[in-house]
């Protein structure tokens, strides 16, 4: 079992130190790489204070593409499992072992912190709770099965799943777009309950202008997905 | 309507202008060059050409011809626009490419350097 925890970052100076050294307590001999997406503020500083790698981009991508960036140096780095986790400090590592228990014994592609399961800790705002409420009615057709946390970014890859993630993954607000991309690969996954907290520190990067953006370029993303699906069934 | 038919002319050639200025101080390449100067040299046509512009009259099915000429030179734009967004999201993959490879190959030397505190 080789495992990386992943945490993408970008202005999480008072957050990203705390979630490395809970991590570290957690897991203490699994390596951790903080993503750091181009931060002006003292992000790297804090990752590499608390113990983690940085990966550090030169360049702004967003979270797609920060994600992307670490999922490409565990493929190529030989890593079997990845677990990523919010630098904001929202997801709590304790759950780490969950996720991981479940990626190695139920040998599917994809494992996601669930909030809604046992309602372990939900902390969502009005608009993101009607947006789940929405893309989960939206994805049960196109997965043919529910999924209860499309929007969750607590998530556990094993290598398969890592190599098509490595090579293609959707760039802006990503967690929903891969669900259609695994399963365009007849790829599995499941849900285990995880808590949510609050963000330790810093703002959210949705502002109410992207909260209206979010879901029209989430729809065509999944569109598009859904179209090559088809397109490679033929 | 002549006087909107002079007006593209002087704009058609001053956009022509604008852009071979651009190419003689670097500020535009070449290649990217040849949409707008194409877009130019159709727009000139467009505005001067009688004969075409009766043609285009018919073929979008406007009485007016200089709303149709007007038209015409929307959509020469609109495609040239288009080019240029699918220019542009090719170069955003590369990009993003290249960010990610620097990224990590940066990581994997600091990985390598003993001088460097082994953390990446």
């Amino acid at each position: 079992m080789k495992l990386l925890i992943l945490i993408p970052a970008f202005n999480e100076e008072g957050a990203v130190g705390g979630v490395v050294k809970e991590v570290r307590e957690v897991m203490p001999n699994v390596p951790v790489v903080v993503v750091d997406d181009c931060s002006t503020d003292a992000t790297v500083h804090a990752a590499r204070e608390a113990g983690a790698q940085v990966l550090a981009l030169p360049y702004h991508l967003g979270l797609g593409g920060c994600v992307q960036a670490g999922y490409r140096l565990a493929f190529e780095l030989g890593y079997n499992y990845v677990i990523r986790v919010d630098g904001d400090g929202q997801h709590d590592p304790r759950d780490i072992p969950a996720i991981l228990r479940a990626l190695e014994r139920e040998g599917c592609e994809m494992v996601i912190g669930s909030r809604f399961i046992n309602g372990a800790g939900v902390h969502s705002g009005f608009l993101r709770a009607l947006g789940i409420i929405f893309f989960r009615a939206m994805l049960r057709p196109i997965l043919g099965r529910a999924v209860r946390d499309p929007t969750s970014g607590f998530v556990g890859v094993n290598r398969t799943a890592l190599a098509v993630f490595s090579r293609s993954f959707p760039l802006e607000y990503p967690e929903i777009e891969a669900l259609v991309v695994l399963q365009r690969k007849r790829f599995r996954f499941i849900e285990v309950p995880c808590r949510m907290r609050p963000r330790r520190a810093g703002r959210t990067s949705i502002t109410p202008l992207k909260s209206l953006y979010y879901p029209v370029h989430v729809l065509l993303g999944v569109f598009v997905n859904v179209l090559k699906f088809e397109g490679r069934r033929k | 309507m002549e006087r909107l038919l002079n007006v593209m002319s002087i704009f058609s050639l001053l956009m022509a202008g604008w852009v071979l200025a651009s190419l003689r101080r670097a500020h535009i390449r070449v290649e990217y060059s040849v949409s707008w100067l194409a877009a130019a040299v159709v727009l000139l046509v467009l505005s001067r050409w009688r004969t075409l512009q009766d043609w285009v009259v018919a073929a979008v099915g406007v009485n007016d011809t200089s709303l149709a000429v007007l038209m015409a030179g929307g959509a020469v734009f609109l495609v040239v626009l288009y080019r240029f967004s699918l220019i542009i999201s090719r170069l955003k993959d590369s990009n993003i490419a290249l960010t990610q490879r620097l990224a990590i190959l940066e990581f994997r030397l600091n990985s390598l350097d003993p001088s460097s505190d082994g953390r990446g």
